[in-house]
């Protein structure tokens, strides 16, 4: 039993990580419908501006956690200005394949930069984790958990409470009415691309000091936001939360009862899964943001 | 016209180990070979059925596992305390098994991925690929794992008569790939200008048309992708005889998207796209190995996807054939602009 409990607390914290992702991913692929397989590059880089923040420059860890999220912005809104605007009315397909390349150029960009080499981020927490009756968690993930959360809700806000987010919700659903109501949607999907990438980085500045940072740390990143964003249907913020949180189960009691080596299987699997009996996801009764 | 071109082009190909006597660049050659073979049967699905199909190297994979695997023997525990034990089989029969069991996959992932259109295909074929590459390194019993099948043997003709030819040089090799690679091309062209390649044409251009007027289109996609996944075993059980060691990264994703962007280069659908594409993909990194780092490599490999996506977005055999039919149109005044293979189709 308390190892049951102890998979939960794991759970909590990688699935509010998870979530992150998912949200980020979920918003671009809803609102602009590109596959964007930069998002596991812009996890790494949000791991890796940690890492320069905090071990190269010596700055204090909470600082780092706001540059990496501003950082993913402006990489985001970069690729989305230079990339993705030229390509506006081409098929997913040729999209999807200018994402792949600016993900290869990526990545090797973060290997020839830094090397294969694992870093990891020194944190101000203490060693000794808090340990509650059975079960025992760190104060670093502790940490990571309460700051996943306030992004999640901080987001949420935006989408529904803001006029951005509404414009966000209105080009969802139809970008040419939206247009016509005076939305400027071009300035939306940049929009919506940073602020995807963002949380992309804000998950991988959050992760990294957890585990290690190393180039090719998102390409699995990039496969679970996948998942999380088909088992909550496209565009589905709240959805994607929670598929962040299944998928984080699924992959702690995979881990803990089948074998740890299949853990990273079950992001695939739950794909092959949905995909085959419930395409539109598990939450879906229409597609919408919000 | 069109057949001297071919025998010349043949011809060509098949002198050039008489002349090319570095053994490097013999070698690159031959697995460009390879990998041009995968990237012609990715072109069956992508290029003239229009499915993005970002897990083909499972097939591969497996095509080259299941070879490894007949020539190497192997003994597993199986649920209930039996063992299956097979002792090893001549390479060839693993040829052939290859083919069968990559084809066999095929049925079984489209028959699944075929439900679902566009990024959920392109998703749900990459899961499946990561999935069959996650097995492979953690069923240590069958596969070795990280540790890799070793000592894979080489391929041995039989010859009636003559007993048989074991394929040791990088020459014999090169004549084995230059052939299946030919059966390939032959097979695929057969094909597309047959009945049912009309018929994977026309759903690709347009779906809800192509089934008002009769085509079956879960059938036709379903022949296409387990004939496109038995080519691919077969390149993989070809690179799994020459290298003689497979390891669980021969699935990686980066090999995908090797082939994609051969494909994609070279110009999808067209049957020469591939591999004027696959040459000059596989061989730009020997080119590029003494200028460059090779993250620089694949920095410069990302870069040259996005800026062949911008500005020869079909391709370059594509490209250039219009080019030449837009000339020849030019010249003879009025004349019907021929419609060549690649020429009739709209750009993508």
């Amino acid at each position: 039993m308390s190892e049951f409990l102890q998979h939960l607390i794991n759970m909590l914290v990688l699935g509010g990580t998870y979530a992150l992702l998912g949200i980020g991913l979920t918003l671009i692929f809803g609102i602009m419908n590109v596959v964007n397989f930069t998002h596991g590059v812009l996890y790494t880089f949000g791991a890796y501006i940690m890492f320069i923040v905090v071990q190269q420059l010596g700055l204090n860890f909470f600082l780092a956690l706001p540059v990496a999220v501003l950082a993913g912005w402006l990489l985001g809104a970069a690729i989305e200005l230079t990339l993705l605007r030229p390509l506006r009315g081409s098929d997913i397909d040729t999209t999807m394949l200018v994402m792949i390349g600016a993900w290869i150029a990526m990545q090797s960009g973060t290997l020839w930069i830094w090397g294969g080499v694992a870093k990891s981020v020194a944190t101000p927490f203490p060693e000794a984790p808090l340990v509650l009756g059975p079960v025992s968690v760190s104060w670093l993930r502790l940490f990571v958990l309460a700051a996943a959360a306030l992004l999640i809700l901080v987001t949420y806000l935006l989408i529904n409470k803001t006029s951005l987010g509404r414009a966000m919700r209105a080009t969802f659903q139809d970008h040419d009415t939206a247009s016509l109501m005076g939305v400027n949607v071009d300035m939306i999907y940049t929009s919506t691309f940073a602020i995807g990438s963002s949380l992309a980085a804000a998950a991988g500045a959050l992760l990294g000091p957890v585990y290690v940072i190393f180039p090719q740390m998102g390409d699995l990143a990039a496969v679970k936001a996948f998942a999380i964003v088909i088992l909550g249907g496209l565009g589905n913020i709240t959805g994607a939360v929670i598929g962040g949180f299944i998928l984080a189960l699924a992959e702690e009691l995979g881990a803990g009862y089948v074998s740890s080596g299949y853990r990273d299987a079950m992001g695939f699997l739950i794909i092959i899964a949905v995909l085959i009996f419930r395409p539109t996801g598990l939450f879906a009764r229409a597609e919408r943001v919000g | 016209m069109r057949a001297i071109i071919t025998i010349l082009v043949i011809a060509a190909l098949a002198s050039v180990p008489l002349w090319l006597r570095d053994p490097y660049l013999l070698n690159a050659l031959i697995t460009t070979g390879i990998f041009v073979i995968g990237a012609m049967s990715l072109n069956l699905l992508l290029g003239f059925t229009g499915q993005l199909s970002l897990g083909h190297i499972a097939f591969f994979g497996i095509g080259a596992y299941v070879s490894a695997l007949t020539s190497l023997g192997f003994d597993i525990g199986l649920p209930g305390g039996l063992r299956l034990v097979h002792t090893p089989w001549p390479p060839i029969i693993g040829f052939v098994l290859a083919i069968l069991i990559a084809g066999l996959c095929g049925y079984f992932v489209g028959l699944l991925s075929f439900r679902v259109r566009g990024a959920y295909f392109v998703i749900v074929t990459i899961s499946f690929a990561e999935v069959v590459r996650l097995v492979a390194l953690n069923w240590v019993e069958l596969t070795q794992g990280p540790l890799a099948l070793t000592n894979i043997p080489s391929i041995a003709l039989p010859l009636p008569g003559f007993g048989e030819l074991t394929l040791r040089t990088k020459m014999q090799n090169y004549y084995l790939v230059l052939v299946v690679a030919l059966t390939a091309y032959f097979l695929i062209a057969r094909l597309v200008h047959s009945h049912f390649g009309r018929s994977m044409r026309g759903l690709m251009e347009n779906e809800t048309l192509a089934v008002s007027v009769g085509i079956d289109v879960t059938r036709t996609l379903t022949v296409a992708a387990v004939i496109s996944a038995a080519i691919a075993g077969a390149a993989g059980s070809l690179y799994a005889h020459y290298i003689r060691i497979i390891d669980p990264e021969v699935f990686a994703f980066i090999n995908t998207v090797t082939m994609v962007i051969m494909v994609i280069s070279g110009g999808k659908g067209s049957l020469a796209g591939p591999v004027v594409g696959g040459l000059i993909f596989g061989l730009l990194p020997v080119a590029l190995r003494p200028v460059m780092a090779p993250e620089a490599q694949w920095i410069a490999y990302g870069g040259v996807l996005i800026a062949i996506l911008f500005v020869l977005p079909r391709g370059i055999v594509p490209s250039l054939a219009q080019r030449l039919t837009r000339r020849r149109s030019a010249t003879t005044a009025l004349a019907p602009v021929a419609l060549t293979e690649t020429g009739a189709k709209e750009p993508a």
